[in-house]
């Protein structure tokens, strides 16, 4: 793919590219351990650079044993109820992407009455509306939802219309002289041509929606991958925090590629001609 | 032959900037009127106004009589030089997308027999233009010449009245291009089209028109550079070629035995004429 390396190469190297990738993750791994292992030498109670061994020794209750105040298997609970909290608050954003930024793209009436209003909430920090969700959504998983959704909608919009409006003139003159009505051109030339652009925006927009569910679950929650992290805090307890925080990293990773994948699946004609 | 597209006496005014001034053209029914002319000479302006993107400040377009409305509407076909084909659909997609719309107001897409009928005629269609093989490719896998045929038969399957072509060789390579002007000069004399194509490309303008359009600025002041319009300085009509495909097409219609008088009707000599009533 890369720009510099002809087809051939990339062809012939593919397989090798995923080792070449892994080597400096490798490195990072093999240096934490050098750290680790020489500090746990010198102070056995040592609990900032944990070894792997007590990390699963930690992680072992959390995943397989029942929580005996919650009856839970605090691992898990905490991975569906932040991947519940994300799943709706992308799905309501893109969603909210779609809808808006194909009217904002499309219908230039939409675009003057509403485009200065998405701006201004675009420009907002998020976070500095968090008192207000709560406030106004209470300390549930509504809140949290909201977040994400403030968070990282507005983006999207703006990416998907911006997107939407650069199209070449061309191709809608030339739809309208093929009969198309305004909704037709909507349905069949705007849709197609802006869902590739929104998986892109959407994958763009994963990591802000991570922070913004990690930062509502730190502030007010009783379960989740970033309460557990926040909760745990306290007690430096750092064996289970480095395990939560790969684990989020590889659920991060998974949906990213979930995401490219079906992109190239299901628009392989914006996937250049490498089909 | 009657006039299938009239403009009379049409001006384009941007507020003091005029761009066109005192258009009058009657563009007959199968006629291959090419546009050539300086940049800024309101080439384009011309064809926005024919396409219906723009409307004249002063003046009357009318196309087989009824005035033309200032929106892109299926009777006129576009081939642009760029972005003329969709680049979501594949080439069987990009050819009955204007039957699907036509066909199918609120779901846009046609199913079952219908689907079966409008891909035949697309097919068809596809093939007459040389891209029979080619059914289920996307435009991004496609070379420009290959795309601009697909632009093409896009374009033809709506049947439209008059066909505008935008500068639609100028992005390809010469071999190409000559491919490409054979192929243009099939489809004018097998489906009778009546073509309006701008180009940059004097022998392009010449060996595909039968009649040759020059859009210039008649009047300049210098210290005011918008304060005149350009219009039409040159209207050569190719006789000597409009003779010739009466000819070609009269064999046609020997053997067809159909409609023979009117184009049998035309002058044999072969000559030039510059019409100069609008120069200077």
């Amino acid at each position: 793919m890369s720009w510099l390396t002809s087809r051939d190469w990339a062809a012939g190297f593919r397989g090798n590219k995923v080792l070449l990738g892994l080597l400096p993750i490798l490195a990072l791994l093999i240096l934490y351990l050098i750290v680790a292992a020489d500090r746990n030498a010198i102070n056995p109670a040592e609990k900032i650079t944990p070894m792997p061994s007590a990390m699963l020794e930690a992680m072992w209750t959390l995943v397989f044993e029942k929580d005996q105040l919650s009856g839970r298997y605090l691992f898990w609970s905490d991975t569906l109820a932040s991947l519940q909290r994300l799943g709706l608050g992308l799905g309501i954003s893109t969603l909210t992407a779609l809808v808006v930024g194909l009217l904002l793209g499309v219908l230039p009436t939409f675009r003057a009455t509403f485009g200065m209003t998405v701006t201004s909430i675009a420009v907002i920090p998020p976070i500095a509306l968090l008192p207000i969700l709560f406030i106004v959504f209470g300390l549930g998983e509504t809140a949290k939802v909201a977040l994400i959704v403030v968070g990282i909608a507005p983006f999207m919009v703006r990416d998907l219309a911006a997107y939407i409006g650069d199209l070449p003139r061309e191709q809608i003159v030339k739809a309208q002289t093929l009969g198309a009505s305004t909704w037709q051109l909507m349905l069949r030339f705007a849709l197609p041509q802006a869902m590739p652009r929104l998986i892109q925006a959407l994958r763009l927009s994963l990591g802000p929606a991570w922070v913004f569910l990690i930062s509502a679950e730190a502030i007010a929650s009783d379960i989740g991958l970033g309460y557990r992290i926040f909760l745990v805090r306290r007690y430096l307890a750092m064996d289970v925090i480095l395990p939560y925080v790969l684990w989020i990293a590889i659920l991060a990773a998974l949906i990213d590629w979930l995401l490219a994948e079906s992109s190239r699946r299901l628009y392989p004609w914006a996937h250049g001609s490498e089909h | 032959m009657s006039a299938a597209l009239s403009l009379e006496n049409v001006w384009v005014e941007y507020g003091d900037k005029i761009v066109l001034e005192r258009i009058n053209l009657d563009i007959d029914e199968g006629a291959f009127v090419s546009v050539v002319g300086p940049s800024g000479a309101g080439k384009s302006s011309l064809l926005k106004l024919v396409l219906g993107q723009a409307a004249p400040s002063r003046g009357k377009i009318t196309l087989d009589g009824a005035p033309l409305k200032a929106e892109c509407t299926p009777e006129r076909g576009v081939v642009f030089q760029r972005y003329s084909v969709f680049s979501h659909l594949t080439v069987l997609g990009n050819t009955i997308f204007g039957l699907e719309c036509e066909a199918a107001p609120i779901a846009g897409r046609l199913f079952g027999l219908k689907r079966k009928a409008a891909v035949e005629r697309a097919t068809e269609m596809l093939q007459a233009v040389g891209l029979g093989d080619a059914l289920n490719l996307y435009p991004a896998q496609m070379s420009g010449g290959m795309q601009q045929r697909l632009a093409i038969a896009q374009a033809l399957i709506k049947r439209p009245r008059i066909l505008l072509l935008d500068e639609p060789f100028g992005a390809l390579d010469p071999g190409i291009r000559a491919d490409m002007h054979a192929l243009i000069t099939k489809l004018w004399r097998e489906y009778s089209l009546t073509i309006l194509m701008v180009t940059h490309d004097i022998q392009e303008a010449f060996s595909l028109g039968t009649r040759v359009l020059t859009l210039d600025k008649s009047r300049v002041d210098p210290h005011a550079p918008n304060r005149f319009g350009a219009t039409v300085v040159y209207d050569l009509s190719l006789d000597r070629k409009i003779a010739r495909e009466a000819e070609l097409a009269g064999q046609q219609v020997d053997k067809t035995q159909s409609g023979v008088e009117e184009l049998t009707s035309l002058p044999p000599e072969s000559s030039i004429t510059i019409d100069t009533i609008c120069n200077k």
